[in-house]
């Protein structure tokens, strides 16, 4: 018997999920549920559960989608965002949540990353960034350290990498953050934030893959993975009461960058009261 | 709610990573054979750090209604 | 009353496709389809609809698959170079049953090729332009005003067999000005999609009665939760790792076009009773094979056209219907031979099937068909 939240939001016959032992995936994958639950128990302002859309794309991460229950499409490698901009105009008032990893995201699928961003579309993406292709067996991806190694970097990664909550909000993210798997309980809450903003928010999740990244750059099992990130990321708080010394190395959880710019389905639909009103007024049918 | 907490370990969902294990306060947890172990029951204070970082929805509390 | 209207190709899609109900268009700039871009974002707002311009081919056929998914009748529109980038998502359209219409108004090609000329190079692509064996309708109109009824009919397949329908125009159709009489929509026949509510959460979403093809679609985000997947799955929406399942749903998509041909091939036939020779075309093509079959016939030949306007599936039990009064084929189109193979199929070596094309960017005139018509009369009395 899995717990209730399990019960209540994950498809259970599809569980035990089928990621590596350590893998971060599972502790993001619940972060989303639990944020999600949150909001939909908010006495005040709460969310309709099946206004929930779950798109995801290829890779380990996007096994989410179909563990979660609530509707969800598991689309082609990259493009879960570019779907996700289609469902979110057909629907504005869906939430439209993106689950995605960083070679989805960010490689395959960068360009709709950005643009999405740059139009200001209210999706929520929830990027699990584990710096590896772990689904194809280990080969570098977009957010891989330079000089790591991996099966395409057998002499280490000679690419530079992407901070990926750095590239949304300089594409112009209205909400740009990062969170862990160390601090999931500070991670949900920036989800839920994500959820609520009504323009295109990222939340950058570092995952840990043990299985391949880990192994093949001496960074120790999961265990070991995660205490580098409690040591590392820091909630905004902690990172900014620190001398920049201090801070050398590390990097802040949290919210980034955040603005209230016009949202998109918003702006459109002005638009089509502008063209619909005048169509009346000059008593057409707007041809 | 009124109640007690209590820890449950669904074993056969249990990969045995240790994170559990690892950052719970009070070292009440340790992994034998691949799957966690309640060691020190005494010793949980219900945080559910466990629950909040277990990768396979393993381990969690549930509220005991008395 | 309906009064005649000058239009473009272009634009009779556009107008066509709302007429049909579609309401979300996601497109990238090209020549020569430009315009049916431009004209749906200025006409989808006035009739609730939504435009968007998107970064890439990719994501336009994505956004049209995500919007049909939630509920909207949708279409994306391009040439050559972008229905290339879009065949992996249209395989995606295919396996997870989400209609949709795509547009692409062919120019000459291989790569950027001759952008602003014609071609009918796509016609093998439209079919097998994406991975695995998958089901393809694709219909090719022949005027403007073909174009504006014909797009109707590309929305009606795709809801009713909820897979993606290709409209293969041609530069000659999309650039083409013609006075056109649109019909009252109220006399048109407007598929409504085959929806289903009832049975709750989680439930077999991908459900289909003992003798039918087409499961009926639940509305995405609409309160019936379920899952949507490219990965072969079962009735319920998830994947699955049985060869048995993925074996049976493949066939499955297959057939429900395959087994439906009959409802879905349209030809058109003219001067066909007595003909002896069938000149086969599509789209544009038939314009010139019209004239020429017109002067043929001035001349005492026994020519007629027979142009399929359902290109995929090929109409073969039309064109076989034909071959006992016919001689000879010849087969006209803006390619290297592509329709040909399908005639040649077709026919099985049973009749000679001659072949006039062109891949330099201009247009077969009805001159050059009198002239290979005549080449192949000489052969003819040389045997």
């Amino acid at each position: 018997m899995p717990s209730d939240l399990v019960h209540l939001y994950m498809r259970i016959d599809h569980l035990p999920q089928i990621w590596c032992p350590g893998c971060g995936n599972g502790v993001i994958m619940r972060d989303v549920a639990v944020a999600i639950d949150e909001l939909i128990h908010d006495e005040e302002n709460s969310i309709n559960r099946e206004d929930i859309v779950i798109v995801s794309g290829i890779g380990c991460s996007s096994r989410a989608a179909g563990y979660l229950d609530f509707n969800s499409i598991h689309t082609t490698h990259g493009r879960a965002i570019a779907f996700a901009s289609g469902i979110k105009m057909a629907n504005p008032k869906l939430h439209v949540i993106v689950l995605t990893g960083d070679g989805d995201c960010s490689a395959i699928g960068g360009n709709h990353l950005i643009h999405a961003a740059r139009r200001n579309l209210g999706l929520t993406v929830v990027c699990f960034n584990n710096d590896i292709y772990g689904m194809t067996g280990g080969q570098y991806s977009p957010t891989t350290p330079n000089g790591d190694k991996a099966t395409t970097a057998p002499y280490g990664n000679v690419d530079r990498p992407f901070d990926i909550a750095v590239l949304a909000a300089g594409a112009g993210a209205s909400f740009s953050a990062r969170g862990d798997v160390y601090h999931a309980r500070e991670t949900i809450d920036i989800i839920k934030r994500a959820i609520r903003h009504k323009g295109f928010s990222l939340v950058d999740v570092y995952s840990i893959c043990p299985t391949y990244y880990g192994r093949k750059n001496r960074k120790g099992d999961a265990v070991e993975m995660l205490r580098w990130q409690k040591e590392n990321l820091l909630p905004t708080a902690r990172y900014y009461s620190m001398s920049e010394e201090e801070r050398a190395g590390k990097k802040q959880i949290g919210i980034l960058s955040y603005n209230d710019y016009p949202e998109y389905t918003e702006e459109y639909a002005k638009i089509i009261a502008a063209c619909r009103g005048k169509a009346k007024k000059q008593g057409g049918d707007g041809t | 709610m009124i109640g007690r907490e209590k820890l449950v370990i669904e074993t056969g969902w249990c990969k045995g990573c240790g994170i559990c294990a690892a950052f719970c306060p009070g070292q009440v947890l340790e992994i034998l054979n691949e799957k966690v172990v309640v060691k020190k029951p005494e010793k949980c204070v219900f945080c559910g750090q466990c629950e909040l970082r277990c990768p396979d929805y393993a381990i969690y509390l549930v509220n005991v209604e008395e | 009353m309906a009064k005649a209207v000058l239009m473009q190709g272009n634009e009779a899609a556009v107008e066509g496709a709302i007429t049909a109900g579609m309401r979300f268009f996601a497109g990238y700039p090209i020549t020569p389809s430009t315009e049916i871009a431009e004209q749906s974002a200025l006409r989808l707002p006035q009739e609730g609809g939504k435009f968007m311009q998107m970064e890439d081919e990719i994501s336009s056929i994505a956004a049209v698959l995500g919007a049909s998914a939630a509920g909207m009748k949708a279409m994306t529109a391009t040439s050559g170079p972008g229905f290339s980038l879009m065949q992996e998502n249209i395989g995606y359209g295919a396996m997870a049953e989400i209609p949709c219409v795509i547009i692409d108004v062919q120019r000459t090609g291989p790569s950027t090729g001759l952008p602003t000329s014609p071609s009918q190079g796509d016609y093998m692509q439209a079919r097998w332009g994406t991975h695995g064996d998958h089901p393809v309708i694709a219909l090719s109109p022949s005027s403007v005003l073909e174009t504006y009824t014909l797009i109707i009919r590309a929305f009606n397949l795709a809801e009713k067999y909820r897979t993606p329908v290709i409209f293969l125009m041609d530069e000659i159709v999309g650039h083409m000005r013609e006075g056109v009489v649109l019909s009252n929509p109220r006399d048109l026949i407007i598929n409504r999609r085959k929806m289903s509510f009832h049975d709750g959460a989680n439930k077999q979403c991908y459900f289909v009665p003992e003798g039918e093809y087409v499961p009926a679609m639940k509305p995405f985000g609409q309160g019936e939760r379920y899952n949507i997947t490219g990965l072969a799955h079962d009735v319920s929406g998830f994947p699955v790792n049985s060869s048995e399942i993925a074996g049976r749903l493949v066939t499955r998509l297959l057939d429900k076009v395959e087994k439906n041909a009959d409802d879905i091939c349209r030809v058109e036939e003219f001067a066909m009773d007595d003909a002896e020779i069938a000149v086969v075309c599509f789209g544009g093509t038939a314009r010139a094979v019209m004239d020429a079959v017109l002067q043929a016939r001035e001349a005492g030949k026994r020519v007629g056209m027979f142009r399929p306007i359902t290109v995929w599936p090929f109409p073969e039990k039309q064109l076989r219907a034909r071959l006992p009064q016919l001689k000879k084929i010849l087969m006209v189109e803006h390619n290297h031979g592509q329709m040909l193979l399908e005639v040649q199929r077709t026919v099985g070596g049973a009749l000679p099937v001659d072949f006039l094309g062109r891949i330099d960017g201009t247009v077969i005139s009805p001159a050059d068909i009198l002239a290979k018509l005549s080449e192949m009369e000489g052969k003819n009395h040389a045997e």
